[in-house]
């Protein structure tokens, strides 16, 4: 099996780009990421794509050039970006192909995610009275951990505390001014313990990677531009596990997709989570995080408020977790939302990430996206 | 309020009604026990086929919690118009299974993982055709009229 590089990233900026559909900003990122691999359209073997409210991904080639290559559209919810670099890493890792893309983007409509009962294999009285937000998930999953790990607010402001200053050093981000703790603190409560500043909202945006075989990725592009993918892992849910749009849940509970997910990274890429330099993990908003670092085996259920107070996971400290703003200040456009990530992490080990970039040297990335109803994709990168 | 038999669920199948005690439906699976709400047909926990209805406790302890401060998004939601925030949370029915439901309270003092819940009804919203249409929640024991 041939081992699977990326050489090439390239992202249109998250937020609103008043004029620029989902599918142009999708087209912007695939040739910066071309550019960035020293690669012409024409170069490419294979794509996967997603999006979900930017129309088709495989639209695309319209913009970017009929070649007939097979271009496959991949939706998993949340987890969509992270989904179809598990294609590519597998059809390179197959050797049928040695260079390929994946593409992400998407332009969402303003305001929280539209709930669609039948598209879950839900009645429609669900939504009726008001379930099925995926915001109430997200609150009860993080009240119910507080509660059992003795966590405090303090813990949810600093984590939105973090992500926007991250943003502000970020000039891709959605959200780029820092915002006080009281701020945070005081800013409307949606779904408690869940505050307004604390959640992240539907946006816009594209992203884009180049992959490649890695005994052919020096042909293209320096040694130091060479992200190796050591684990590429994607996992749904089993019975039991506390997930969205559930009208009931098992009394005997389940770990989440994320923790096997994680897991099974981790023996692919054959280190541990103490090798781990650098982290983005899944933050629909602070509480996902938070319970993320935990599930990620990142840290141990209950450390997180300690490390947060301490500036553990702030850009200078010893583990640095969404150094980009995360989804809390770049949004979340579904399609390109998961390969954000991965950008974000490949430029970080490049060390061209500017004004965010993490000081201490780095060999070792990671990856979380999680996603509706209950799938977690998990991504290891090696320099 | 209207009598009981003038009011109608707003969906066929989830509690028995008209009842002065209205219970959840659900169903378990024959081979592992594994209850699930609303009744499906087959069992996520074994994949089996062979499950039964039953009717669910009528209390529980709050799982966990949250208060939906904001309108959600209409359609789809029908609920009481001008919106006023309520309580959602899962209850434990012990032995059987978690459910996910309204809460009878949007105030956060009120509510606490572990305090004992009780089924009850709420009127959600008129018809067209002038129905009250009614759909379960829990309301915390301490509530209870006496």
């Amino acid at each position: 099996m041939s081992d699977v590089a990326i050489i090439g990233i390239g992202l249109h900026p998250f937020g609103r780009t008043p004029g620029v559909s989902g599918a142009q900003q999708g087209a912007i990122a695939a040739r910066r990421a071309l550019a960035d691999a020293g690669l012409q359209w024409q170069d490419i073997q294979f794509a996967y794509g997603g999006s979900h409210d930017g129309g088709n991904a495989d639209s695309l080639v319209d913009k970017l050039g009929l070649t007939g290559l097979p271009f496959i559209n991949i939706f998993n919810g949340c987890a969509t970006g992270g989904s179809s670099l598990i294609c590519a890493v597998n059809a390179i890792r197959s050797g049928q192909y040695d260079v390929g893309m994946v593409v992400g983007f998407d332009a969402h409509p303003r305001g929280a995610f539209a709930f669609d009962a039948k598209a879950w294999g839900l009645g429609e009285w669900y939504g009726q009275v008001g379930l099925g937000l995926t915001t109430q998930f997200f609150a009860m999953k993080i009240r119910r951990y507080m509660d059992q790990y003795g966590l405090s607010e303090d813990a949810l402001v600093r984590v939105a505390l973090k992500a926007f200053r991250n943003g502000s050093k970020n000039p891709n981000a959605w959200r780029r001014e820092a915002v006080g703790y009281e701020e945070i603190a005081a800013s409307q409560m949606l779904n408690p313990p869940l505050r307004k500043l604390m959640l992240c909202s539907p946006s816009e945006g594209g992203a884009a990677l180049i992959v490649c075989a890695a005994d052919k990725a020096a042909r293209y592009v320096g040694k130091e531009r060479i992200v190796r993918i050591a684990a590429s892992v994607l996992r749904s849910r089993r019975h039991g596990s506390f997930e969205v749009f559930s009208p009931s849940q098992s009394i005997r509970q389940a770990q989440s997709p994320t923790v096997e997910a994680s897991k099974t990274a981790f023996e692919m890429a054959g280190i541990g989570p103490e090798d781990v330099d650098i982290a983005q993990v899944q933050d629909t908003e602070s509480g996902a995080e938070i319970i993320h670092m935990a599930e990620n085996h990142l840290c141990r259920d209950g450390e997180q408020e300690q490390w947060l107070r301490e500036g553990v996971t702030e850009i200078g400290g010893r583990l640095p977790i969404n150094t980009d703003g995360g989804c809390i200040a770049n949004g979340e456009p579904i399609g390109a939302s998961g390969l954000r990530q991965v950008h974000e992490v490949c430029l970080q080990l490049r060390r061209e990430a500017g004004a965010r970039q993490v000081p201490k040297p780095m060999k070792v990335g990671y990856c979380q996206v999680y996603g509706a109803p209950g799938i977690s994709a998990v991504q290891v990168l090696k320099l | 309020m209207n009598e009981p038999d003038q009011r109608i669920p707003i969906a066929p199948g989830l509690f028995t009604w008209p009842s002065a005690e209205p219970q959840l439906i659900g169903s378990r699976c024959r081979r592992c026990g594994e209850v699930k709400f609303p009744a499906q047909g087959s069992c996520a926990n074994c994949c089996g086929e062979d499950v039964e209805e039953i009717l669910l406790a009528r209390r529980g302890k709050l799982w966990s919690w949250t208060v939906q401060a904001f309108p959600p998004k209409s359609p789809p939601y029908a609920g009481p118009a001008p919106f006023e925030p309520f309580g959602v949370g899962y209850v434990e029915l012990p032995g059987q299974v978690c459910v996910e439901s309204r809460l009878s309270t949007a105030d956060p003092q009120r509510l606490r993982i572990g305090m004992e819940m009780e089924l009850a009804i709420e009127l959600m919203h008129v018809d067209a055709d002038g129905n009250e249409v009614v759909c379960f929640c829990f309301r915390p024991l301490e509530d209870q009229p006496s």
